[in-house]
C-alpha cells in the first residue's frame, strides 16, 4: 500500500513517468518527402517534442499534446495533423 | 555560578538576540531589513566579519527571497535563520506555507510590528497572527531573556525529527528589539550541547535528486494537509520536553505552552501575549492587594494552539479577559476567537475580548485595573456579550 512521505518529497524525475501524450486528440504526422529538416518545428514546440534527427524531423509521441505548433510554422508543409484513431485533417 | 552563562550584562534586545542566534550557529543566514527588525541582522553581519565566522550570510533582494532562501538551505538539510517584521513577514507568507507543507524547518525571528496602512512601526500582533494558518510555530516572549532562551529552544524544536516545521520566535517590536534589559547570553559550547545536529529526513543533493513540490491530486492532498496538522499538534509535547530540557541545562524556565501566574483561585484571569504579559504580572499584586482575585494566563504557544492547556487553566474562573494585540477584522480578536472555540463546549466561564494596544499604543499597570474593573461591573450587570471591545477607541475622532 502506499504511503505517503513526509513533506510531498517524492523520487526525482516522475513527471516523465506522466505520459502527457494521452491528452492529445491530433498527433503530427511527417511526410519525409517534404522534410528537408530545417529545424523551426524543433524551435517553436512548446513541449519540446519535435527533434531533428538526421535531418528529419521525429515527433515524441509520449508526450506530444496535439497543439498544432509545428504544423502550422513548418514551411515545407510537410506536417499534417491527424486525428488519434481516425481520418487526416 | 551555572557553568553555561557566559555573560550577564546590560543589553539591547537586537544584540542578545544576534549573539545568541550566532551561537546556534545557524550555516545559512538570509537576510533583508526592516524596522524593527534591522538590528538583529545588522549585529549579526557585524559579529560574523568581525570573528571571521563561516555562517554563511546573505544579502538579497526581498523578505520572499530572504524566506526562500532559508527554504532552499533547510531542504540541503542545513540550520537557517532569517528575521523580519510587518510587511516582510506578509511578503514571506508564501514560502512559510511552502515550507510548512514541505516540512522545512527554517528558524524566523518575527519582531512584531503593526501592519500598514497607515504606516506605523510600533509594536501589535497583526504581522504575526495573519500567518496562523501556515502550520509555523509561532512562540511570543514576553522579555529580552525569554526571547533569548527561545531562540535556542526553537532550533530544537522546529528540526526535531517529529516536527520539522518552520518555526517563529515573535517578540514585541522596540519594547523587546530596542529596550536595555540585564540579561544572560549563554557560552556556545553550551548552546551546542544543548542543540542536536540538524538531522532531517529527506535532504536535497545533486548525487541523489529528489523532486520537491510536486502536483497531487484531490486523492492525496487532504491527507498532506492533515499530516501537517498531526505535526503541529505533535510539537506540543515537544515544545513542553524542550523547555523542560532547557530549565534542567541552563536553569531559566518561562513556561512551556503556557504559563500560569496566580490562577489557582482566580475568578477573574486575564489571557495575553508578549510583552504586554509582563505588564499584567507587574499590575496583579496591586489587584490582589485590593482583594480581586485575578490571575494571568500567558499564552507562550500561540502554535501549535494549547486547547488542553488553556481549558484546564480557565476552567474554574468565572471569566476570562483575553487580550489581542490584532484584529480579525468583523470578528474580534483571533486569540479570543481560539479560546472561545476551546471553551464552547465547557460551562461556567465566560469570555470577554479587548482589542489592544493596535499600532503600540501604550499599556500600563492602570490599564489591566480598569478593565478588570469594567469586567468585574459586567459580571454584576449580567452584561457580556460576545462583541469585541475596542479599548480606549477614541470616538471624537471617528
Amino acid at each position: 500500500m502506499l504511503k505517503l512521505n513526509i513533506g510531498g518529497i517524492t523520487e526525482a524525475g516522475l513527471s516523465k513517468k506522466n505520459k502527457t501524450g494521452n491528452w492529445s486528440y491530433f498527433i503530427p504526422v511527417v511526410d519525409v518527402s517534404r522534410c528537408n529538416g530545417c529545424g523551426i518545428c524543433e524551435q517553436f514546440c512548446p513541449e519540446s517534442c519535435v527533434e531533428i534527427k538526421e535531418k528529419l524531423c521525429i515527433v515524441n509521441e509520449y508526450y506530444c499534446k496535439g497543439c498544432q505548433i509545428c504544423c502550422f510554422e513548418c514551411p515545407q508543409e510537410a506536417i499534417t495533423m491527424k486525428e488519434k484513431g481516425g481520418a487526416v485533417t | 555560578m551555572n557553568s553555561a552563562v557566559k555573560d550577564t550584562s546590560i543589553l539591547q534586545g537586537s544584540v542578545a538576540i544576534a549573539e545568541t542566534v550566532l551561537a546556534a550557529s545557524p550555516g545559512v543566514i538570509a537576510v533583508y531589513p526592516i524596522t524593527p527588525q534591522t538590528h538583529i541582522v545588522e549585529h549579526l553581519s557585524k559579529l560574523i566579519a568581525q570573528r571571521n565566522l563561516n555562517n554563511k550570510y546573505l544579502t538579497v533582494d526581498s523578505e520572499f527571497s530572504a524566506a526562500s532562501v532559508v527554504l532552499g538551505a533547510a531542504a540541503t538539510g542545513v540550520r537557517s535563520y532569517t528575521a523580519s517584521a510587518s510587511q516582510g513577514l506578509l511578503l514571506m507568507t508564501e514560502v512559510i506555507f511552502n515550507m510548512a507543507g514541505t516540512r522545512l524547518p527554517g528558524v524566523f525571528t518575527a519582531v512584531n510590528r503593526s501592519l500598514s496602512p497607515p504606516i506605523n512601526i510600533q509594536v501589535d500582533h497583526q504581522d504575526t497572527m495573519t500567518l496562523r494558518d501556515s502550520g509555523i510555530i509561532q512562540l511570543y516572549v514576553e522579555n529580552i531573556q525569554e526571547a533569548i532562551d527561545t531562540h535556542i529552544q526553537i532550533f530544537k524544536i522546529a528540526e526535531h525529527q517529529q516536527v520539522l516545521l518552520p518555526a517563529m520566535v515573535c517578540m514585541d517590536g522596540w519594547i523587546l528589539s530596542h529596550a536595555y534589559e540585564p540579561v544572560t547570553l549563554w557560552k556556545e559550547e553550551a548552546v551546542q550541547e544543548f542543540l542536536p545536529e540538524f538531522d532531517p529526513v529527506y535532504r536535497l543533493d545533486p548525487q541523489k535528486p529528489l523532486t520537491y513540490g510536486a502536483l497531487t491530486d484531490d486523492d492525496k492532498i487532504m491527507e498532506f494537509k492533515f499530516m501537517v496538522h498531526e505535526a503541529l499538534v505533535g510539537s506540543k509535547e515537544i515544545v513542553k520536553s524542550v523547555a523542560l530540557e532547557f530549565k534542567e541545562k541552563f536553569g531559566n524556565y518561562h513556561g512551556d505552552l503556557v504559563e500560569e501566574n496566580m490562577i489557582e483561585d482566580a475568578d477573574i484571569i486575564l489571557v495575553a501575549m508578549g510583552s504586554i504579559a509582563g505588564t499584567i504580572k507587574a499590575a496583579l499584586p496591586e489587584l490582589r492587594k485590593s482583594g480581586k482575585k485575578v490571575g494571568l494566563l500567558k499564552i507562550r504557544a500561540y502554535r501549535p494552539f494549547p486547547d488542553q492547556e488553556i481549558r484546564q487553566a480557565l476552567s474554574k474562573a468565572r471569566v476570562a479577559i483575553v487580550l489581542d494585540r490584532s484584529l480579525s477584522c468583523s470578528v474580534g480578536g483571533p486569540l479570543a476567537g481560539d479560546i472561545k472555540y476551546c471553551l464552547h463546549n465547557q460551562d461556567g466561564t465566560r469570555v470577554v475580548n479587548y482589542i489592544i494596544s493596535l499600532g503600540g499604543r501604550e499599556v500600563y499597570p492602570e490599564t489591566i485595573y480598569k478593565i478588570v474593573d469594567e469586567t468585574e461591573k459586567k459580571l454584576a450587570d449580567d452584561a457580556i456579550d460576545d462583541k469585541p471591545v475596542f479599548w480606549d477607541l477614541n470616538k471624537d475622532l471617528l
